[in-house]
C-alpha cells in the first residue's frame, strides 16, 4: 500500500503503475489531506464562507468538495469570499491588511502541512492579530496507518510510505509499525526511479520475510526527521482524537490548538461546529481511502461521479485516488470505465 | 469650461468615469495616450468604422477577451496578449493577419502610466505582428467592477490559397509537432500572482505567430492541422483532436520541450504541465513524409528554434491521447476541468 495521496498520482502520472501490471498490486492508503477530512468539517467550511463578514484561505484542493449543500466553489460564484493560498502565511498577512475580515484557513493536511499552520499561528501571535483563525482538522500518519492494520481488513504486504510526511516526522517514526505488525516500511521520494527502488525494496523484505525499516529517500528523509518542525508542531498543538471520513474518530490521530493559542481557534471563536460525519449516498470513498476497494468498484466511478461533477472527496483533489485512476488510467482502465 | 479644467485635473494620475463618457475627457484621453503610439491610415480618420481594402478571396475573422490577472507579467501584459492571442487565433488557421479592432474596458482608478505601458506593449506586438489596429471603443467602469482593465478584440486575416487546415485531415501516421518550449505563459502569471509565494525566472512566451507559420505553410509541406494551445494547454488541443478525429494520438513525454524551471515549477505547483495555457506556441499536424521538414522550417524560425516531434497519430480504440511517460509507462491525458489550482502539498 502507498499511503500517500502524492505516490498514488505520481505512480500513475509516471507510468509506473502501468509498467508493473499485474505482478504487483498497488492499493492507495489513507494519504490524501483532502479525502481523509469529514463531511462535517467541509460543511463548517462552508457555513463559515456564507458569512458577510469571513474570508476563507485555503489550499486550492479543498475548493470543490462538494458538502451538503455545494462547495466553497458555489459559494464563492455566489459572492462568498474564498481565496486560494499556497501558504498559510499568506492568510496571517491579508488579515494583517484587512481588519475589517475575519479570516479563516482551512488548516487540513498532515505533518507536512501542519508546521506550517503552526509557524502561521505563531506568527499571527507575534502581530498581535484578532482577525485571524484556523479551522483545524490536522492529521497524523502513523496513527492511522496503525488503525488501519488494527483493523485487519485488508491484506498487505508492504507500506510504501510517504516522502513528504517522512522528511518531518523521520524514519524512525515507523519503527512501531515495524515491531508491531511485522510490517516493511519503505520510505520513498516521488520520482519514478525512487518509488521503483522503493517498491524493490518492498518486495524484497515481503519475499524473504523481513520487516524493516527502509530509507530510499535519503537525500530528503533522516532518520529523526526535521526537528524545528517538529518543534514547531508541540508548541502550537497537542495531539487529539480526530474524525477520518468514512474511518470514524481514531485515537490521537489528530491535532488541536495548545490551550495558550485557543483563541485562534474558529470553533470557538466564531462558534462554528464540526457536525457528524456522513458520506454522500452511494459513493464509496470511506472505503477506497482504506484501501478496501478500488475506485472502478464504486458503481459512482466514472459515470456519475466525474472530475466535473465529484460526489465524493476522492474524485476532487488532485491527490484523490478516484481523481488519479480518472485522470491517468491506462487506456485499459479508461476502456473499461465507460466514456469520459 | 468646466468640464475642461475638471478633465484636465482629473487626466494627470488615473482613470475616472469621465474618461468613458465620450466627452472632452474621452477625447483627451485617446489623443494623449493612446492615439499617437497606434497611429496607421486606417485608424487615423477617427471615423466611426474602420474601411479596409481586401483582396479578392477568403477572409478569416476571430474575436477574443482578455481577462488576465494581474494585467502585467514577466515577459508581456494584457495588451502584448490581446493582440498576439488574436492574431494567433488567425495565423494557426491558414491566414496571413492584417487587423485588430480593440475595445478597452478601464476600470476607474486605474494610474495613467499603467495604461500608457499597456498601449505601448500594443503598439509594439501590433508592429511584430504586422498587423494595424484599424478601430477601437473605449470605456470606463466604475471601481471594483472591472479588474484594471479588460480588452476585447476582433481580427481578420486573409486566408492563404496554398494551405487548407482542417482536422479531418488528419490520418494515422501523421505526426505531431509543437514548435517550441511549453507551460511558459500560464506559470509565469501563476508566479507573478499575488497570495502565491512563488517566484521563478520564467518568463511568458506570448508571441505573434504569423512569422513563424509564414515560414511552415511556405517551406514545411503539406500543413494539415494547426492550433495555438492556449488555455487548457497541449493537453486540452491534443484532446480535442482526439476527439474530432476519432483517432488516438500517442505522445512520448520525454520529447516534449519544456525548460527545466517549467517542469520543476509545475512539479511544485503540482500541476501537469502539459494543461498550462502557452501564448507563442503552435501545434502542429503533418504526414509523416512531410514530418522532417516541416521541423526543419521551424528551426529556422526565431520562434521556433526549439520545435520538436512529439507524437503521432494512430487509428485504435478508443480514441484517446496516450502519454508514454519517461519512465516508459504510459498514462491517458485529459483536458483539464478548469483552472488548475495550486495542490496542498
Amino acid at each position: 500500500m502507498e499511503i500517500c495521496g502524492t505516490h498514488t498520482v505520481s505512480l500513475l502520472r509516471s507510468g509506473v503503475k502501468s509498467l508493473l501490471g499485474d505482478v504487483l498490486r498497488l492499493i492507495s492508503g489513507p494519504g490524501c489531506p483532502v479525502c481523509v477530512t469529514s463531511q462535517g468539517y467541509i460543511d463548517a467550511a462552508c457555513e463559515l464562507a456564507a458569512r458577510q463578514e469571513v474570508t476563507i484561505c485555503t489550499y486550492g484542493d479543498m475548493v470543490r468538495v462538494p458538502g451538503s449543500h455545494g462547495s466553497l466553489e458555489q459559494l464563492k460564484a455566489r459572492g462568498a469570499d474564498v481565496m486560494v493560498i499556497y501558504c498559510p502565511r499568506d492568510a496571517v498577512h491579508y488579515a494583517a491588511a484587512r481588519s475589517d475580515r475575519k479570516v479563516v484557513f482551512l488548516a487540513i493536511g498532515f505533518e507536512t502541512t501542519a508546521p506550517a499552520t503552526a509557524a502561521a499561528i505563531i506568527e499571527a501571535e507575534r502581530m498581535g492579530l484578532e482577525n485571524f483563525h484556523v479551522l483545524t482538522a490536522h492529521k497524523l500518519v502513523i496513527p492511522a496507518v496503525s488503525a488501519l492494520l488494527s483493523g485487519g481488513d485488508v491484506a498487505i504486504d508492504g507500506l510504501l510510505c510517504p516522502g513528504h510526511v517522512s522528511t518531518v516526522i523521520g524514519a524512525d517514526a515507523y519503527r512501531p509499525v515495524v515491531d508491531k505488525w511485522k510490517m516493511p516500511c519503505v520510505i520513498a521520494g516521488f520520482e519514478p526511479l525512487n518509488m521503483l527502488v522503493g517498491i524493490a525494496e518492498l518486495v524484497e523484505q515481503a519475499v524473504t520475510g523481513r520487516a524493516d525499516v527502509a530509507n530510499v529517500y535519503g537525500v530528503a528523509v533522516s532518520p529523526a526527521g526535521n526537528r524545528v518542525a517538529q518543534g514547531l508542531l508541540s508548541r502550537v498543538f497537542a495531539p487529539a482524537p480526530a474524525v477520518w471520513r468514512a474511518i470514524g474518530t481514531i485515537d490521537d490521530s489528530g491535532l488541536e490548538l495548545r490551550p495558550q493559542y485557543a483563541r485562534f481557534d474558529a470553533r470557538a471563536e466564531l462558534d462554528v461546529q464540526i457536525g457528524p460525519d456522513h458520506e454522500p449516498p452511494g459513493c464509496m470513498c470511506g472505503q477506497v481511502i482504506q484501501g478496501k476497494v478500488a475506485p472502478s468498484a464504486c458503481s459512482l466511478f466514472a459515470t456519475a461521479c466525474t472530475p466535473v461533477k465529484p460526489v465524493g472527496p476522492c474524485m476532487v483533489s488532485s491527490e484523490g485516488t478516484c481523481a488519479a485512476w480518472y485522470k491517468y488510467g491506462s487506456s485499459i482502465t479508461k476502456a473499461q470505465v465507460g466514456p469520459q | 469650461m468646466t468640464v475642461n479644467s475638471h478633465a484636465n485635473s482629473s487626466t494627470d494620475e488615473q482613470i475616472v468615469m469621465a474618461h468613458g463618457g465620450g466627452g472632452e475627457s474621452t477625447r483627451r484621453l485617446l489623443a494623449e495616450h493612446v492615439f499617437p503610439k497606434l497611429r496607421n491610415e486606417l485608424l487615423d480618420p477617427l471615423t466611426d468604422s474602420a474601411v479596409l481594402n481586401v483582396p479578392p478571396g477568403r477572409i478569416c475573422l476571430t474575436t477574443d477577451a482578455f481577462v488576465v490577472q494581474p494585467l502585467e507579467f514577466p515577459g508581456g501584459d494584457i495588451g502584448t496578449l490581446a493582440v498576439c492571442g488574436t492574431v494567433n487565433d488567425l495565423a494557426v488557421m491558414g491566414a496571413t493577419p492584417k487587423a485588430l479592432s480593440l475595445a478597452l474596458i478601464i476600470e476607474q482608478g486605474l494610474p495613467l502610466t499603467t495604461l500608457d505601458r499597456i498601449v505601448d506593449s500594443i503598439a509594439a506586438a501590433a508592429r511584430q505582428a504586422g498587423v494595424v489596429i484599424a478601430t477601437g471603443d473605449t470605456k470606463v467602469v466604475e471601481h471594483g467592477r472591472g479588474d484594471g482593465m479588460t480588452i476585447t478584440t476582433a481580427g481578420i486575416g486573409i486566408m492563404r490559397d496554398d494551405v487548407q487546415i482542417a482536422a479531418d485531415r488528419i490520418q494515422p501516421g501523421d505526426v505531431v509537432i509543437v514548435t517550441g518550449r511549453i507551460a511558459e505563459h500560464g506559470l509565469a502569471v501563476m508566479s507573478a500572482r499575488e497570495h502565491l509565494a512563488f517566484d521563478s525566472e520564467l518568463t511568458s512566451d506570448v508571441a505573434p505567430l504569423g512569422g513563424l507559420i509564414e515560414r511552415l505553410c511556405s517551406d514545411g509541406g503539406d500543413i494539415k492541422f494547426m492550433r495555438d494551445p492556449t488555455r487548457s494547454g497541449l493537453a486540452g488541443v491534443l484532446a480535442d483532436l482526439a476527439e474530432t478525429t476519432g483517432l488516438t494520438i500517442e505522445i512520448d513525454e520525454d520529447v516534449i520541450p519544456i525548460s527545466p524551471t517549467a517542469w520543476h515549477a509545475a512539479e511544485l505547483l503540482g500541476i501537469d504541465p502539459l494543461t498550462v495555457a502557452n501564448e507563442g506556441k503552435c501545434v502542429v499536424v503533418v504526414s509523416a513524409e512531410d514530418a522532417e521538414r516541416a521541423l526543419a522550417a521551424c528551426r529556422r524560425h526565431p520562434l521556433g528554434k526549439r520545435a520538436a516531434i512529439i507524437g503521432r497519430v494512430f487509428h485504435r480504440d478508443p480514441a484517446l491521447v496516450e502519454l508514454i511517460t519517461r519512465a516508459g509507462g504510459r498514462r491517458i491525458i485529459q483536458r483539464p476541468y478548469g483552472e488548475e489550482l495550486p495542490r496542498i502539498c
